[in-house]
């Protein structure tokens, strides 16, 4: 874990807002004390006994443990083109994330000890933390795992191939078991690419229409049934399926799930949000791997998403420069923005259309990602816990703008859209490092 | 930024009053007598995938009409050194270009196109999307043939899938109630083919294709944008190859298209393609007067 921030000497109470603290079972009106980088107290309102050098004034706010992102490209080492861990973790403080976890997928690949120190070092930037995720295979290559053990030593939260899946079934199963072993998550960006050669879209009326060469849901599902059964009958193997996409992998994931499996997910903000019908007139934009699916699919995530199945909500925001996204649809990079649009389509989506408690919306951004990952300390805000602290108003109506966006990058769908709940302040280690 | 006014991106998007007043137009064009409608432009025909009878036909009918036409194929440009499609577009936009004509392998190129630079752009057939100068001189060539689109019936038969013709052509026929019956295995007509616009229909039998049908229009089996795919080509050939004996299940006076370029002994034998019901030279032959019109659109001379 890294922090451009230096630890943050002065105590900050955080007045007058409503708590909610799903892991603490907590949704009322509390005040939070935080001091040394840590939470000293949670009192009621006016009940707060220690005193503090700073006061933040929350009224009409709520007030969440910091969100975390298990799922960003912050493309650094290598593709500074696209962003930096300075300016996506500025992104990230503007979307509420105190914590975002970077794949490896870098230039080079981060598969080794010296690029997880690379990461972490102050020089980086970083304004809020950044974990990270290291390559699962040598230069993910698929072909030798790497040394798990020196990885998570040095600070790799979980290993991945992320863009790059794990084909090979004999490779998978000793992900897992060496994974087991050493408690350590393996993440699969589930897609069998020998069925997805030459797709840029999901298979359909729209990609045919459109004359697109299509992606099925089956090339997502079959990867990720046979991870949940190799998860099954590995002693401790602990499988997180990144960026699920479909109704049928989310059935193996149920199923994985009731057999008391090791297994976690994440959805995205525009897999929930959009369809593959939405995309219009070659928009590349709308160019994302998993692709945007089906309506079907979409409203079996979203079912997922109020039922309690679903562990965390990622962004997968995934920056490329104009030039790599302003051509022939077909030779677009894959991939959008996410940090600054995620919690609003949350709340837009999910809060106020599909009617999901707010108590739930925050878990899937907090405790939700903090147990996938085993983020001690984290993903609450009881005693003793981390100071990362995100502050929001969930009825603020904005307009997202691109033009405006912290990353380096402009490739989101949202640009112009109208959403509901916006990001007033993030704190990370008791420090405010976003004010709106 | 929204298309340049003229611009013919698909026939999709289309109103079925445009596409009766371009059909209209072509009947008034005749390629032996020009007419400089475009006397002065600059035409530029980019084309980034082969072509014969699409680049010639809009070549002719530029040049009928008194323009200049320059001509970039990938190769022998510097498309081929690696420059964007959009970085080609901004400098044949310097030259000057008033016309851009582009055929292009990807799906979309024409809209990308269309959407950065401010000169019409005609879409000469974009990877397995759309193919709108061919879906309308096939619709000229029909009525012609034909008189009225009341009450036709036409089967399409062959590689649907990777044909953007096949699906300009169902928007095109569509507009104006024309049934369409989409003829060929699963591999190249999927059933979700059915949703590209109504009237359509899906069989896997030749029999049921060509009953009570005024039109067989057939496709080539475009081997070389199968990728990966099988295609037992004999079985295929048993199946649907048009042979003098099957097309005798059409109307008796049905006639037979082909966008071209034909594979005898394939998807056609030599009897049916130049046979007394072949349309398929007269169809290139109206490709000139039909773009003529297309061209005229473009720089707002249509009238």
């Amino acid at each position: 874990m890294t922090t451009g921030t230096e630890k943050n000497r002065r105590s900050l109470l955080i007045k007058g807002g409503h708590l909610i603290d799903p892991a603490a079972r907590i949704d009322t009106p509390m005040d939070v004390l935080l001091k040394d980088g840590r939470v000293a107290e949670v009192a009621p309102p006016n009940k707060m006994k220690g005193s503090a050098d700073d006061k933040f004034d929350a009224r009409g706010l709520i007030v969440a443990p910091g969100f975390i992102d298990l799922h960003v490209h912050l493309r650094e080492p290598g593709q500074a083109h696209k962003e930096t861990i300075a300016t996506g973790t500025a992104a990230a403080a503007a979307g509420g994330f105190t914590s975002v976890c970077t794949m490896p997928n870098t230039v080079p690949v981060v598969d080794s000890v010296e690029w997880i120190e690379w990461l972490r070092q102050p020089e980086r930037g970083a304004v809020v933390n950044v974990f990270a995720i290291a390559a699962a295979t040598r230069a993910s290559k698929g072909a030798t795992l790497t040394d798990f053990r020196a990885l998570q030593t040095a600070g790799a939260i979980a290993v991945t191939d992320d863009g790059k899946p794990i084909l090979d079934d004999n490779i998978m199963r000793e992900a897992l078991v060496l994974g087991g072993e050493l408690n350590f998550p393996v993440v699969q960006h589930a897609e069998d690419t020998r069925m997805t050669e030459n797709c840029s879209m999901q298979a359909g009326a729209r990609s045919f229409r459109l004359g697109l060469r299509g992606m099925t849901a089956a090339a997502e599902a079959s990867i990720v049934e046979r991870d949940v059964q190799l998860a099954m009958h590995i002693p401790n193997a602990r499988l997180h399926v990144a960026h699920l996409s479909t109704a049928d992998a989310l059935k193996s994931v149920r199923r994985g799930k009731r057999a008391k499996a090791r297994v976690t997910f994440e959805v995205t903000p525009h897999h929930f949000t959009l369809a593959d019908e939405d995309m219009r007139d070659y928009d590349s934009n709308y160019k994302m791997n998993p692709p945007l699916r089906s309506p079907s699919d979409r409203e079996a995530i979203l079912a997922a998403l109020a039922d309690g199945t679903v562990d965390a909500i990622a962004t997968d925001h995934a920056p490329h420069a104009a030039h790599e996204k302003e051509m022939e649809f077909e030779r677009a990079a894959f991939g959008i923005t996410g940090l600054e649009t995620a919690l609003a389509l949350a709340i837009t989506r999910l809060h106020r259309e599909k009617r999901i408690p707010l108590a739930r919306v925050v878990e899937l951004f907090t405790a939700g990602p903090a147990r996938c990952f085993d983020l001690r300390g984290r993903g609450t805000l009881v005693r003793g816990s981390v100071a990362d602290v995100t502050v929001f108003d969930p009825k603020k109506k904005w307009i997202f703008d691109t033009g405006k966006s912290r990353s380096k990058s402009r490739n989101s769908p949202f640009d112009g859209w109208q959403l509901t709940g916006k990001v007033v302040a993030t704190i990370v280690g008791g420090k405010i490092v976003y004010a709106a | 930024m929204n298309p340049a006014r003229g611009s013919l991106l698909g026939i999709e998007h289309l109103e079925a009053a445009e596409i009766l007043k371009l059909l209209k137009f072509a009947r008034r064009m005749n390629p032996d007598k020009p007419r400089p409608l475009l006397k002065g432009k600059r035409v530029f025909l980019l084309f980034y995938e082969a072509s014969t009878r699409t680049r010639s036909s809009f070549e002719i009918a530029a040049k009928v009409m008194g323009a200049h036409t320059v001509l970039i194929q990938s190769s022998g440009s510097s498309i081929e050194k690696g420059e964007s499609l959009l970085d080609t577009g901004y400098t044949v936009h310097a030259v000057g270009a008033d016309i851009i004509v582009i055929r292009h392998p990807n799906a979309g190129a024409p809209y990308v196109m269309a959407q950065h630079i401010d000169v019409p752009v005609i879409n000469a057939g974009d990877g397995l999307h759309e193919h709108p100068s061919q879906a309308l001189l096939d619709a000229y060539t029909i009525l012609r043939n034909k008189k009225t689109f009341k009450g036709l019936q036409v089967a399409i038969v062959g590689d649907i899938f990777h044909s953007r013709v096949a699906r300009s052509a169902c928007h095109l026929l569509s507009k104006f109630g024309v049934k369409i019956i989409l003829c060929g295995p699963p591999e190249l007509v999927p059933d979700i083919a059915t949703t590209i616009a109504p009237g359509v229909r899906v069989t896997r039998h030749i029999e049921d294709a060509l009953r009570g049908t005024d039109v067989v229009m057939l496709l080539r089996v475009q081997t070389e944008r199968l990728a990966g795919l099988k295609i037992d080509l004999a079985d295929y050939i048993v199946r649907y190859q048009m042979n003098p004996a099957r097309l005798k299940m059409a109307k008796k006076d049905a006639i037979v298209m082909h966008p071209g370029p034909i594979i005898r002994g394939l998807e056609l034998t030599s009897e049916v393609a130049d046979g007394a019901q072949a349309r398929i030279l007269e169809e290139v032959r109206n490709g000139v007067p039909m773009r003529m019109a297309i061209l005229a659109r473009a720089i707002g001379k249509m009238r």
